[in-house]
């Protein structure tokens, strides 16, 4: 089967000393088609992290499978690219080798790799900085090399985890339009699978065409939403009634679980 | 001077103190301060010695240490005793560097070759290197060799734990995002780990370089036909304190001098880490 495949996904962590583990997740199953943006929203600490660290093979299920294509992930493998909440450019590497890592890793001439770095710094507007190091940019221009970073080396699957967490909300509006921008929002046979992890329900919505909500811990898929707004989307469509309606369903939603986990 | 500057500290700040904790001072401040206390230092020294209050056969004058050092060049090839010392320095601490360097990464990098060779090496740099002199002496003579040995023996734990300790602390979001990326073991080692830890490498050998100064001085008073040390254990025979105090401020200039270069080298090698 294409695409994503999970069944029965649960995470324990072992206790500290004689303490009883902690269950991150509770039992499971999720699919998704290849070419589908799904957003996983929840409040934090209700393991939606986990499971993108499992599906990236970051980190291991304590029951349960994840498939991709149909090959059972055991470990981080390039087909699954992930961007991640924290700055992780290498700051040894200038914005354009960052950029050709993955290319060089699997192989790739330097030739080759610096047409590839070339195309994807074009695509996520970084022309210009090529040659500056990871600390002389702003965290918006960090994320963006991120995810240059990720998609030049053409993944199959994109896992999010919060990559717009830490920005500014302009720029995490604008990262937002160019997320859709390199994912195919216009082609949709190019498209990518995505999955991406979020609290902001403005930014699950905006992106997704399937949001999904996790209970406070232990967490579990409680709701989940297709998105009736089609693609290409730009900003206007976040004041549209559709939209508003979804806020809305999925701000109750969210804030049940909030108010558990608050209170334990 | 120093009155001059503390006024003007009072005139930038709204009156209040001069002394403020962890205020920055100007460049040229901190250049005039450096100097004035060589100055003081100088001073004290010149006072004590012409005063009388000092007899010259326990300490010479600043002008008396010069005079000698000038001989020193002049008459005794001094500059062959220094090629000696700083030849046998960096000789030792470049063996002990290329042993200890990659042993260090590995350990680092791998929990299983730093379990196994942890402890030992943890025992082993407390054994002090120059109580190894006399044991040297019998397994390779007072020749080159042992002088070597002692640097290295000194060195080589010392640096085989600093850099096992940064290697180990290399960020783990920066390992997990090369693993998304499509690294594995080696390609981690090679890309992420050895990277990152470089810069801090460079600074734990330069710290190390300046302990290796000790070790030669150490090893050279002891059975040495050559040398920074080994003319200072002869100016003591000749109760030339004048020599001694020049052999001494001699090795500490090289210090200051491999220092800077050192420090000039990673600011260049690692310009990505000073932004």
């Amino acid at each position: 089967m294409n695409g994503l495949s999970i069944r029965g996904l649960t995470r324990s962590f072992p206790g500290q000393g004689r303490a009883a583990p902690t269950l991150a997740l509770q039992p499971t199953d999720l699919d998704v088609r290849p070419g589908e943006f799904v957003s996983i929203l929840g409040p934090s600490g209700c393991g939606k992290s986990t499971m993108l660290r499992i599906v990236a093979g970051l980190d291991r299920p304590t029951t349960g499978s994840i498939h991709w294509n149909g090959q059972s992930v055991t470990r981080p493998g390039r087909e699954r690219g992930m961007v991640f909440q924290s700055y992780t450019l290498f700051p040894w590497l200038t914005v354009e080798q960052n950029i050709e890592f993955g290319p060089r890793e699997r192989g790739a001439s330097a030739a080759e790799a610096r047409d590839i770095a070339a195309t994807f710094i074009a695509r996520t507007g970084l022309r210009g900085f090529e040659r500056h190091w990871p600390r002389q940019l702003s965290g918006g221009m960090q994320q963006r090399t991120a995810l240059a970073r990720a998609l030049a080396n053409d993944p199959e699957i994109l896992l999010l985890d919060e990559p717009f967490g830490a920005l500014d909300h302009q720029t995490r509006e604008l990262m937002q339009e160019l997320l859709l921008e390199v994912w195919g929002a216009d082609r949709p046979e190019q498209r990518k699978t995505v999955l991406f992890v979020t609290h902001d329900i403005d930014e699950a919505v905006f992106l997704a065409n399937r949001v999904l909500v996790m209970s406070a811990r232990p967490g579990r898929i409680k709701t989940e939403l297709s998105v009736p707004l089609s693609y290409p989307r730009d900003w206007m469509v976040k004041t549209s009634p559709e939209f508003a309606a979804m806020k809305a369903r999925l701000m109750s939603d969210i804030r049940e679980e909030v108010r558990r986990a608050a209170l334990g | 001077m120093l009155r001059g500057l503390r006024q003007n500290g009072c005139r930038n700040q709204s009156g209040g103190e001069s002394l403020e904790p962890l205020k920055p001072i100007s460049p040229l401040a901190r250049v005039a301060l450096g100097i004035a206390f060589f100055v003081v230092f100088l001073g004290t020294w010149a006072w004590v010695t012409g005063s009388g209050l000092v007899q010259p056969l326990f300490l010479a004058s600043p002008l008396r240490a010069l005079s000698a050092g000038w001989s020193l060049f002049a008459e005794y090839n001094f500059i062959g005793d220094i090629g000696m010392t700083v030849w046998r320095v960096l000789g030792g601490f470049l063996i002990a560097a290329a042993i200890a360097v990659p042993l260090g990464l590995l350990m680092g990098a791998y929990k299983g070759i730093e379990a196994f060779f942890e402890p030992f090496i943890s025992f082993a740099r407390y054994l002090p290197a120059s109580a190894f002199i006399p044991l040297l002496i019998l397994w390779a003579g007072v020749g080159e060799a042992q002088k070597l040995a002692v640097i290295i023996l000194g060195s080589v734990f010392q640096i085989v734990i600093m850099v096992a300790v940064i290697a180990g602390g290399t960020r783990m979001d920066l390992v997990e995002a090369a693993y998304t990326l499509g690294s594995r073991g080696r390609g981690i080692l090679r890309r992420v780990i050895i990277p990152a830890a470089a810069p801090q490498v460079m600074e734990a050998l330069r710290l190390v370089l300046g302990w290796a100064w000790t070790y030669v001085i150490v090893a050279e008073l002891i059975g040495a036909q050559s040398g920074i040390g080994h003319m200072i254990m002869d100016s003591q025979r000749l109760l030339d304190t004048g020599q001694m105090i020049f052999g001494i401020v001699v090795i500490g200039v090289i210090g200051l001098v491999t220092d800077y270069l050192f420090k000039s080298l990673n600011r260049r090698l690692f310009r990505w880490t000073a932004l």
